[in-house]
């Protein structure tokens, strides 16, 4: 078959120039060693091996002809001319002739198998920017950069490890043929001079199968999906290649080649879209109102007109409400226009409803999708998920926040080497705050998860998608939130501002406006230096002696009688002057670090002081409202009872 | 054919305007506001008998020199109002009221859409679209 294969092409290797077999191994090596899955420059030895016997897979293979800006019929004349559609596969041979024939169509010449045998330039490889794309996201997991120079860079560099790659290579004959590598299936190849024609579509799919790099094998299985190979490195530009390219085929088989790219789903952003759609309503099936809608959809600050435009290409059957495939749609395009793409005329077809709903498979409604997209969150996203967990206010300026960070993420490159590479609990914490603010956020503000959407918007333009909008906490001027006052964890941190260093006028902080903390705190202010030798028992004393104290604003008294009660109990006799003046001397004898530490922990003490007495008047004026309403019942009950007992 | 479409809404202020002389637009809306009287006029006399799943279209309005007025109200009370310029006399009123019909299923359309706040005006483009579809076709 080899000598057939040879034959058949006529020129063949012995035609080739020194510079001409350095340039096609390498290519070669390329194609084949993203397709063994070779790991890099480190491991020559193996993917030298493994390129050796393997056929260069067609998806790189396809793409570097893609390069090559040659028009897709020459391409596939081109194919067909160097057998390797005869074979089913691209070898060595096949993948040298093709070069030469791609040299030859670029110097002019025709496309035939006598334009070889002349002696041509080396072909010439555009490596468009598309491809540059692709490898986005790997670049942007290492340098966390959001410029599209880097994936150049990131080519470069790959041309330079197959330049070690091929130096090993050399060594082989090129004619030599993978004969222990069967060919790939026809029709897998079939579709490769369908994806000639396929032009932009290679990065936005909606299947993952990522690709025949997997493993050593000098099998090269472009069908197989593999998706645990994906898992290994970031830097797989060539991996990202194929990955993609597969991908691509796979959809093509689905469906025709739609050019408009960036309004194609993939999978994780529907899982993504699937999510937020459960959180609105959590049966898959049925629809969100518009209202609900509306003020999802708002919080993604787009403006009205927008917004209202979206709903009109979104909604197709004007019922003002949104299926599932409707709200995908909408929210695909609210993320476009984030990312700066211009709202199209009509909805594109690739997100109508029947498409969308005939496309996707069932979705798996549980927390694994959190799971599958989060895991593709690069480590330069992790800043993101913290910003995600937090529950501070920030709203959807996120959004425009991580699309600087990021951008023209190629999703389906991070998807695979993200999927299995990020360790899990990167995914379960963002999925879990992100259920829980969804739940508990869910009448204030939604969180989008920021990842996925962003790597999916990435086209090697703009900004990402919506980072995930964290909850919107009640601003303090709301009306007491039960839950924080039963996080006393969070108002520390917040009455952490309020205290003020040690000696301070009674009217210190500017504290959640209660009048009680304030009053309280200037007596625990006089409190805390005399305590403050014992920090710890004082910081027991102080919030002991305050829910003995009824009356708020007597509370000085109480404190005072309390405090100097139980300075005795703690073996300071004393009055509390004269216990505030031994400490003192005490401790200016002491050097002055001692001191500092003293006061460190005095301010702790007043903030778990204001934390505590802020709770505690909370608690009181509930008290106080929960006696008035006992006192109301009392009245009715009183009013009432004559009545029935007559 | 139709040189002036207008959506009135309940409250009688104009939520969409669309004339195909643009320029005579003010003109239009004080025809179109003193038309309203006719068409509240027309329904009061018309009474219930007529409320039909389409709604109320009254019809012709009241020629003027220049044009002729259609309305159309729905059952929420939006009045639509047409001025039909007067030389295309075969008009009928059936054909009018299909046309309101038309647009009247465009506008429960257009309302689906929650964002815009009750009130904002906005011209939703297919709306939009359908209007002008209707001007032209109107002829």
């Amino acid at each position: 078959m080899e000598a057939a294969a040879g034959g058949g092409c006529g020129s063949g290797p012995p035609l080739l120039s020194e510079s001409e077999q350095q340039c096609y191994s390498e290519l070669f090596a390329r194609c084949a060693g993203a397709a063994s899955g070779g790991p890099g420059p480190g491991h020559p030895e193996t993917s030298r091996v493994a390129s050796g016997a393997a056929t260069a897979a067609a998806g790189p293979v396809a793409d570097l002809f893609r390069a090559s800006q040659l028009p897709a019929e020459t391409l596939h004349q081109i194919t067909e001319l160097c057998g390797a559609k005869r074979v089913g596969y691209f070898g060595p041979t096949q993948f040298y002739v093709a070069l030469k024939l791609i040299a030859a169509v670029q110097s002019g010449l025709p496309v035939r198998i006598e334009s070889i045998k002349c002696e041509l330039p080396l072909p010439r490889f555009m490596m468009s920017k598309n491809d540059g794309e692709m490898r986005f996201g790997n670049p942007a997991e290492l340098h966390g950069s959001k410029v599209q120079i880097p994936y150049l860079t990131t080519e470069k560099n790959s041309f330079k490890r197959t330049d070690d790659e091929e130096k090993q290579q050399e060594t082989q004959s090129p004619t030599m043929s993978p004969f222990a590598s069967p060919p790939s299936s026809p029709p897998h190849y079939q579709r490769v001079p369908l994806s000639h024609g396929y032009s932009k579509l290679r990065s936005s799919t909606e299947q993952m199968h990522p690709v025949p790099y997997e493993g050593r094998q000098p099998l090269v299985q472009p069908e197989g999906p593999s998706s645990g190979g994906p898992g290994t490195k970031p830097l797989r530009h060539q991996a990202s290649l194929i990955r993609s390219f597969s991908v691509e085929r796979e959809l093509q088989d689905n469906s025709s080649s739609y050019p408009d790219e960036p309004w194609r789903i993939t999978e994780e952003q529907r899982e993504y879209y699937v999510n937020q759609f459960r959180s609105l309503q959590p049966d898959p099936s049925s629809f969100i109102s518009g209202s609900v809608a509306k003020n999802f959809f708002t919080k993604s600050k787009l403006s009205i007109p927008e917004l209202s435009y979206i709903w009109e290409l979104s909604d197709a059957d004007c019922d003002g409400a949104l299926t599932l495939p409707e709200f995908c749609a909408a929210f695909h395009l609210i993320v476009a226009r984030k990312n700066g793409y211009p709202l199209p005329e009509g909805l594109p077809p690739t997100l109508q409803p029947e498409y969308l709903q005939a496309a996707f498979p069932k979705p798996k409604w549980d927390c694994a999708l959190f799971d599958s997209y989060s895991e593709s969150m690069p480590t330069n996203q992790q800043a993101r998920d913290l910003n995600r967990m937090e529950t501070s206010v920030k709203d959807m300026a996120d959004f425009p926040v991580p699309t600087q960070d990021v951008t023209g993420d190629d999703k389906q490159a991070l998807k695979s080497t993200l999927n299995e590479a990020v360790p899990k609990d990167v995914p379960e914490d963002p999925a879990t705050p992100k259920d829980s603010n969804n739940l508990k956020a869910r009448p204030r503000s939604r969180s989008y998860s920021s990842t996925s959407i962003e790597e999916a918007m990435k086209r090697g333009e703009d900004p990402p998608t919506p980072p995930p909008r964290p909850q919107k906490s009640h601003s303090r001027a709301s009306s007491l939130d039960l839950n924080k006052v039963f996080q006393p964890s969070v108002p520390a941190t917040k009455s952490g501002l309020l205290p003020p260093p040690p000696a301070l006028p009674p009217r210190p902080c500017p504290s959640q406006s209660e009048q009680v903390s304030e009053a309280e705190l200037p007596s625990q202010l006089n409190r805390a230096p005399s305590q403050a030798a014992e920090s710890s028992p004082a910081k027991k004393d102080v919030p002991h002696s305050q829910p003995p104290s009824k009356p708020i604003r007597r509370k000085f008294r109480p404190e005072n009688q309390s405090a100097e009660s139980q300075e005795p109990s703690t073996t300071i006799s004393g009055p509390a002057s004269g216990a505030s003046v031994k400490p003192h001397p005490t401790v200016q004898k002491q050097s002055s670090k001692q001191k500092k530490a003293i006061q460190t922990a005095i301010r702790k003490n007043k903030e778990a002081n204001a934390v505590l007495a802020r709770l505690n008047s909370e608690l009181q004026q509930q008290l106080k409202e929960v006696h008035q309403e006992r006192i109301a019942l009392e009245n009715q009950l009183e009013q009432l009872r004559p009545v029935t007992v007559l | 054919m139709a040189v002036c479409i207008m959506v009135i809404v309940k409250e009688n202020y104009p939520f969409y305007v669309r004339s195909i002389p643009v320029e005579n637009e003010l003109k239009f809306h004080s025809v179109v506001h003193t038309s309203l009287d006719l068409v509240d006029e027309k329904i009061s006399a018309m009474g219930k008998a007529l409320v039909d799943q389409r709604g109320l279209c009254p019809g012709l309005l009241y020629p003027t020199e220049d044009y002729k007025v259609y309305g159309y109200v729905t059952n929420s009370k939006v009045k639509f109002v047409t001025l039909v310029d007067s030389s295309n006399t075969a008009h009928r009123d059936n054909e009018i009221c299909s046309m309101f019909w038309k647009l009247h299923n465009s506008y429960t359309d257009v309302t689906c859409n929650p964002f815009p706040n009750p009130g904002d005006r906005i011209r939703p483009r297919v709306f939009d679209n359908m209007v002008t579809s209707l001007m032209t076709q109107v002829c």
